[in-house]
């Protein structure tokens, strides 16, 4: 493969449906820790919330729009069950019960007797046509791009479609929510939830909204993954996926509106090329290593920005550096 | 205005004329009594406040040697700590088991011993954070930016002529972290009157702060007492309570040991062992032999 080859397969995910999901669900982390300073390190219980809501709708029979209704319902109430107890405690307290839930919901959703409703680890297939995700598509049949390595097919192009349009939306929902004194109430608790208590802000319910909202904007990638791959098996939905949003997170700026977005395109752009420069060079790379490789390139990656852009891409320097006392 | 409320406001008469010097002593007209306040740490009684009424409009300063339990009364008072026993109103309202908000939005509110300036916001945006019942706070209504355009721009002008009057308007939009020791502790009192409080509860204001800007918070405090705001303020340095204050409290060992106008503590025998240790006579200044 030639070099503009692994080039523009790189750009292919980074524009792609993988960079689209990865930025609605980094959306939503980032109003949790960018702007809350929630550390919920099992944000992948939020998308598997989604996946599974659409993947059991389809199952039944229910069709789609209960699909994501469920969806965010199961978000709403985990996001409550883990909230109300643990957001009034000190921040690590919520780090370790969502770290621990994901991974509990995981294995519960993998187990046999779930089987009737999860499908156990064979997990649910056959979500598209049972749930007509790809029949509004308007695209014609055929392939779109640039030569033979950047082409997406109208499948391809109505899952992007919608799930950059969610994107979009969820975005400037955001926008307007911290720039509005609501958010105002966000950052302050972020900075010091004891000194917005003394100025009469109920810190709890701040934190349970932004809990909440977060993980429902979670659980609609979750969903569109499900949607956009046609099954869902319980082996995706691990803590690295979790850690794979807090670097898109912190990639693109936390707390900065357009971060998330920025993030993810970059995440996946760097990510798909050190996989395809490995796989263009002039000696072998098992796939194993190169798999590995590109998880430490990414390692690497994510020390120097912290060292020389703290603030991620689009963060503020001031801002960032302000924190330093 | 009737010529009764003249002569009864503080300034014109000393609302502490028939207030006797003894601890728990009541007083005319007082914004916060509190009854059996008590907070054990295991064994540890850090406070044990039997009787205590702070009169309303006035400069009252609760000192005491450290470890007395300033702060811990402070911190029950305002809902930050949880006592173990005793009941206390605030403006005649049940105010202990109170949440701390509830207690703020009730117009009682306090600052830190560390300041806390929201250092990755705006000296501005600290300002605003402080307006009361803000429309635009909640979370449905903050997206509808004409219901909470209005209210904003005012409390942006009253943040404004606050900062002006805290000397801080030149940095209004510097992040807060950027700001001196001094020029936060400036930051925190203003946005504490931000909320129109009735009671400015002040946790060591003039810790830190080098002289010239002491004398400057000072007349900030007293400027408080002379708008009708009470204020009760928690401090270590003599000089500065003997100067403003109207009426001492002084806590040892978490128990209220004396009361007065600060002319009366000065001279209080318990104060005077409670700062320097206990008098044995002469005993302790004898020759060595």
């Amino acid at each position: 493969m030639s070099w503009l080859g692994v080039f523009l397969l790189a750009l292919q995910t980074a524009l792609g449906f993988p960079a689209a999901s990865y930025a609605l669900a980094a959306t939503g982390l980032n109003l949790q820790f960018g702007y809350t300073g929630l550390s919920n390190f099992g944000m992948v219980a939020f998308l598997m919330m989604g996946a599974y809501g659409m993947a059991i709708s389809a199952d039944r029979g229910w069709g789609i729009w209960v699909g994501f209704a469920l969806g965010i319902t199961a978000a709403v109430v985990l996001a409550l069950l883990l909230g109300i107890p643990t957001l009034r405690l000190r921040a690590d307290y919520l780090s370790v019960v969502t770290i621990a839930t994901a991974e509990i919901l995981r294995l519960v959703i993998a187990a046999r007797p779930s089987a009737d409703l999860t499908g156990a680890a064979r997990g649910i297939g056959g979500l598209s046509s049972n749930l007509g995700f790809f029949k509004p598509n308007f695209i014609p049949e055929g392939s779109y791009g640039i030569g033979d390595d950047f082409v997406f097919n109208s499948r391809q192009l109505w899952s992007m479609l919608v799930c950059w349009t969610l994107v979009l939306l969820a975005t400037l929902l955001i926008r307007a929510w911290v720039r509005s004194p609501w958010g105002r109430v966000l950052r302050a608790i972020r900075e010091d939830e004891d000194a917005a208590r003394a100025l009469g802000k109920n810190v709890v319910v701040y934190k349970l909204q932004s809990f909440v909202i977060g993980g429902v904007i979670g659980s609609l990638a979750g969903a569109m993954i499900a949607l956009d791959s046609g099954s869902v098996g319980p082996a995706r939905w691990i803590a690295p996926l979790t850690f794979a949003l807090y670097t898109v997170v912190i990639l693109g700026g936390a707390g900065t509106v357009w971060g998330p977005v920025v993030g993810a395109v970059v995440y996946w752009f760097v990510l798909d090329f050190a996989d395809g420069a490995l796989n263009n060079l002039w000696f072998d790379v098992s796939d194993t290593t190169s798999g590995a490789f590109r998880l430490t390139l990414m390692g690497i990656g994510l020390m120097l920005l912290m060292v020389f852009r703290p603030q991620g891409i689009l963060g503020n320097k001031k801002e960032a550096f302000a924190s330093a006392r | 205005m009737p010529d009764d409320a003249l002569s009864t406001s503080a300034v014109a008469t000393d609302p502490f004329a028939d207030v006797p010097a003894t601890p728990g002593a009541p007083k005319p007209d007082p914004i916060l009594v509190a009854d059996g306040v008590r907070r054990r740490y295991g064994g540890l009684t850090a406070v044990d406040v039997d009787h205590l009424e702070l009169q309303r409009g006035v400069i009252t300063s609760l000192i005491g040697p450290n470890g007395a339990g300033k702060t811990t009364f402070f911190n029950l008072l305002t809902g930050f700590d949880k006592a173990n026993e005793g009941t206390w109103t605030f403006e005649g309202e049940r105010a202990d088991g109170v949440r701390p908000h509830h207690l703020a939005r009730r117009g009682m509110v306090r600052t830190f011993q560390l300041t806390k300036a929201l250092g990755r916001m705006t000296v501005l945006d600290n300002m605003l954070l402080a307006g009361r019942d803000q429309t635009g706070e909640s979370a449905l209504t903050s997206l509808l930016r004409p219901l909470w355009r209005d209210e904003e721009a005012a409390n942006t002008e009253r943040a404004h002529e606050l900062l002006t009057r805290f000397k801080l308007d030149a940095l209004a939009d510097e992040y807060a972290a950027g700001l001196s020791g001094g020029q936060r502790k400036l930051l925190e009192m203003a946005r504490a009157l931000m909320t129109d409080p009735s009671l400015v509860m002040l946790d060591e204001p003039m810790a830190g702060v080098n002289p010239a800007l002491t004398q400057s918070l000072l007349g900030h405090v007293t400027a408080l007492r002379d708008e009708g705001m009470s204020v009760l303020f928690v401090e270590h340095d003599m000089d500065v309570i003997m100067t403003i204050s109207d009426w001492v409290v002084c806590m040892a060992e978490g128990t209220i040991i004396a009361e007065g106008r600060p002319a009366d503590i000065a001279g209080n025998d318990a104060v005077i062992e409670a700062y320097l240790g206990i008098d044995h006579g002469n005993t302790t200044t004898g020759e060595i032999r």
